[in-house]
């Protein structure tokens, strides 16, 4: 059942707020007893995150690659399905971006590229949610299971293409031969000098990301297919009764999400790696289901948990610097509880903050 | 008599935010006795129970069992109290059997097997004393819900209740079970139980209770002797006027058939055949009822005809144009685009989306309609403009387009449905259960639109389980039994007769025409 009619404030900013409020909490304890001051660690948290230039470039440069990967998380999600192979579809995606690059950057300028690297990396990314998107729609195979499955066959599948085929003659290394200008995004230092990002990797692909965030909000809201998308979503019975093939839904919806998992990798690939290497998708993949849970599948709550999230992964890296006693692996525990509150526990804290506000809404529906 | 009451309600209020779901409410529920308390949906009777129950804890106002005053803190304490709850949608395990159910929750001990054997004995002991049988090793999915009510009951007893809420209990039954449920609440009461049986069907309160009171918006309006009273007071009580049970309507003028069916056969997903080769048509200006005890095919039907489900074969012709049904794929999008309408049976699983808005529920279905668009996007402000305007012609409350669907009451709900499908003007328009679930002020209203819809000259085709709001409405009624068209009667057909055709009896109904003719 809906959760009635929140204020929505309290929908999209006071629930994320608690519960990242709670994750801080315990993650606070966390650092308490391995002997370390939290009010300081958050301190350098903020500050390695948001406090100089480099650090916000650094920030957004992962907040580019959540809000990708939670933007395909989230439109899955609105037509009921929950795509958790967002790791290998980007990781396909780079292929597409690769493909564009390898092929482009040494006649043509970064411009040109860019077009056929976002198409590139989102039908490789498609392609890849499409058997499991087609068994889901056809066979009932669950989409959770194969997308999960198609995680591990996508990276074997690269690991096999990145020490043949796509090799550089004559290394070692399993990536490909880096690009040229032509297949090189220009970092945000660059065009805009004056913000001071240094030698942050942020770059373009920060607007190309924005741009789809609009693109998606109106794709849900204001068209069509969206409101086919959130019926089926909704409620598949009546979405069957409105004449909505749930195949032709199921099948568009993990296609379009499939595809914005790919696009990751135009941030990580075109825009900060220049080649494409083994493990690039680090795992941004999974952190996207957060991101999408934590901003409520909305793209503006996308963007603020995808920043969230940056802050954690920019921040996390200057506090496992500042303060040895947090190593790396601590930080993952704090990023895992933030996960662990905003998203599994997502429902701990809304049936009390609901009945704060809408104390009739519990009666209301079961009276109809 | 001077007996101490066994439920006294005094001065009850309970509010949730700004809506007053109990004013002031007394109630003395006589020992031994089947009380009857009657009112339409949102009328406050399930809040009551509920705090009767311990679901909901009241404002103020105090409950007295057998004379005592209480506080009920939760279901645990009520049934503590000998104070028992048949919900309308039963709280059974599924895969269980019958024995494990009624255990479950009063367990005795971590091990099972002692607790099940003494079970067992009682169970045997109460089937025996309120000729309640059933057996104690069925699973509950292969029980009929006549059934598995029973064991709701036992389960209810075996946790020694005194005091029997029944909330809606007749919602699901056919009638014969209706009337197999009555039979046992009456042994169960003179076995000395208490019975409060909550509903919002007049028929059911004339036939079992020994007092009724009546609930409307929130207040407790009347009480009286059942057997000094009548449907029509109180109907009148529960809606604060009076109310015509009968539909006011010219004679059909039929014309052409818009709608032949031929043939038709469905099986459906167990692979059993639910409709058996049923043929009929619908001509223009007249509405066709199809009675039935539900579960006898008239779903598949509609479902069907309404492209959501496959048939095995026949043919649909309609607007003069042939489908072979048989290899049809035609889906519901479709079957729209061919001036067909349909209000389905479920409103809530099917005809709503509850968690959207009002305006967006209300072009489910019509959202491909060019009207709604402009270029690529949605024209919100012209859905909204059409939403507004069905709000104000069919009195949708709150008039409030932005609304969540959830958020509307039953019968209004039922309305927004209504108006999409009828105010896209269909030839044809197709009706499961128009009223189930509504109060009597929507279902006049219902009733009056659907024969407008008729007098303008349009074929309905409308099936309810309700064998009153058939005759009330229909101009010809098919009876449906075991998939196939048993009879078809005129529009005022004798009410016995059909019930005859109903259970399957056709040749005693043929018998009883043939011996009327004579």
């Amino acid at each position: 059942m809906s959760a009635g009619q929140l204020p929505r404030w309290v929908d999209y900013g006071l629930i994320p707020f608690v519960n990242l409020a709670a994750a801080f909490l315990v993650s606070g304890l966390v650092v308490v007893l391995i002997g370390e001051n939290p009010l300081e660690a958050v301190r350098i948290l903020i500050w390695g995150s948001l406090g100089y230039g480099e650090g916000i470039g650094f920030t957004l440069f992962y907040a580019t690659n959540f809000i990708f990967t939670g933007l395909a998380v989230a439109v899955a999600f609105h037509a009921g399905l929950f795509n958790i192979g967002g790791e290998g579809q980007a990781y396909i995606g780079g292929l597409g971006v690769t493909f564009a690059c390898l092929a482009l950057d040494h006649i043509v300028p970064w411009y040109v590229t860019l077009p056929f690297a976002i198409i590139g990396s989102a039908l490789m990314g498609a392609a890849w949610a499409f058997i499991p998107a087609w068994l889901q729609a056809t066979r009932g195979s669950h989409v959770v299971i194969t997308t999960i499955m198609f995680n591990f066959i996508a990276s074997s599948l690269m690991v096999y293409l990145l020490n043949s085929a796509l090799k550089k003659p004559g290394s070692m290394q399993p990536e490909t031969r880096t690009f040229e200008a032509g297949g090189r995004l220009p970092f945000l230092n660059d065009v805009f000098p004056s913000f001071g990002f240094g030698y942050a990797p942020v770059n373009l692909s920060l607007f190309v990301a924005l741009a789809a965030c609009v693109l998606i909000w109106l794709l849900i809201w204001r068209t069509k297919l969206g409101f086919e998308i959130r019926s089926f979503g909704a409620n598949a019975t009546a979405a069957v009764y409105a004449g909505i093939s749930p195949v032709r839904t199921i099948v568009i919806t993990m296609l379009i999400s499939g595809g914005l998992a790919g696009m990751m990798a135009i941030n990580e690939i075109m825009g900060s790696q220049h080649r494409l290497l083994i493990d690039f998708v680090a795992g941004y993949g999974f952190v996207g289901i957060a991101v999408a849970l934590m901003g409520r599948a909305h793209p503006v709550g996308i963007v603020l948990a995808a920043i969230l999230f940056g802050m954690l992964y920019q921040g996390g890296a200057e506090l496992s610097f500042e303060m040895p006693n947090i190593t790396r692996d601590m930080i993952i525990v704090i990023q895992g509880l933030v996960i662990l509150f905003a998203g599994a526990l997502e429902h701990m804290f809304r049936p009390a903050i609901t009945a704060l506000f809408m104390p009739s809404q519990a009666h209301a529906a079961e009276e109809a | 008599m001077n007996e101490t009451p066994a439920i006294e309600l005094r001065g009850i209020n309970k509010s949730f935010g700004p809506v007053h779901a109990n004013k002031d409410i007394d109630l003395v529920v006589k020992k031994g006795s089947i009380h009857g308390i009657i009112g339409e949906n949102g009328a406050g009777k399930s809040t009551l129970m509920s705090i009767l129950y311990g679901f909901y804890h009241a404002d103020d106002g105090d409950i007295l069992v057998n004379g005592k005053k209480v506080t009920i803190a939760d279901s645990k304490a009520a049934i503590g109290m000998g104070i028992g709850m048949v919900h309308q949608h039963f709280m059974l395990v599924d895969n269980f059997s019958v024995l494990e159910n009624i255990v479950l929750g009063a367990e005795d001990s971590a091990m099972l097997a002692g607790g099940l054997d003494r079970a067992r004995i009682e169970l045997k002991r109460l089937e025996e004393e309120y000729e309640l049988r059933v057996d104690p090793d069925a699973l509950i999915q292969d029980l009929p819900v006549g059934l598995q009510q029973r064991v709701e009951i036992l389960k209810a007893l075996y946790r020694s209740a005194e005091v029997l809420i029944l909330d809606e209990p007749t919602g699901v039954l056919t009638p014969p079970e209706a009337d197999h449920l009555f039979k046992i609440l009456e042994v169960l009461k003179n076995e000395g139980k208490t019975i409060l049986l909550i509903t919002h069907k007049l028929r059911e309160i004339m036939a079992a209770t020994d007092s009724v009171s009546v609930m409307r918006r929130g207040e407790m309006v009347a009480t009286r002797e059942t057997r000094n009273t009548s449907m029509e007071e109180l109907a009148e009580l529960m809606v604060g006027r009076s109310v015509l049970l009968r539909v006011d309507k010219k004679p059909a003028v039929a014309a052409e058939p818009v709608m032949q069916v031929e043939n038709l056969s469905v099986t459906d997903q167990r692979g059993v055949q639910v409709v058996k080769d049923v043929s009929f048509s619908v001509r223009a200006g007249e509405i066709v009822g199809i009675a039935g005890v539900s579960g006898n095919g008239q779903s598949e039907l509609l479902e069907t005809l309404a492209g959501i489900r496959r048939a095995t074969g026949g043919t649909l012709r309609i607007n003069g144009e042939t489908i072979d049904l048989g290899t049809s794929t035609l889906d519901a999008a479709d079957m729209r685009a061919k001036s067909m309408g349909h209000v389905p049976e479920d409103r809530h699983r099917m005809g709503l989306i509850n968690s959207f808005a009002e305006y967006e529920n209300s072009i489910l279905g019509y959202h491909r309609d060019p009207a709604y668009s402009s270029g690529l996007l949605m024209n919100i402000a012209a859905i909204k403009e059409n939403a507004v305007a069905e709000i104000e012609k069919y009195d949708i409350r709150p008039p409030n387009p932005m609304l969540k669907t959830a958020s509307f009451s039953g019968g209004n709900q039922q309305k927004i449905v209504l108006a999409r499908e009828i105010e896209r003007d269909p030839d044809v328009l197709l009706v499961g259960q128009p009223t189930r679930g509504v109060d009597i002020g929507a279902i006049e209203f219902i009733h009056s639109r659907l024969v407008e819809l008729r007098d303008a000259g349009k074929g309905i085709l409308l099936v309810s389980v309700e064998l009153d709001e058939i005759r009330a409405l229909a101009d010809r009624i098919l009876v449906m039994f075991d998939g196939r068209i048993v009879g078809e009667r005129g529009a005022n057909a004798d009410e016995g007769e059909l019930g005859l055709l109903m259970a399957g009896v056709e040749d005693q109904a043929k018998m009883s025409v043939e011996g009327s003719a004579r």
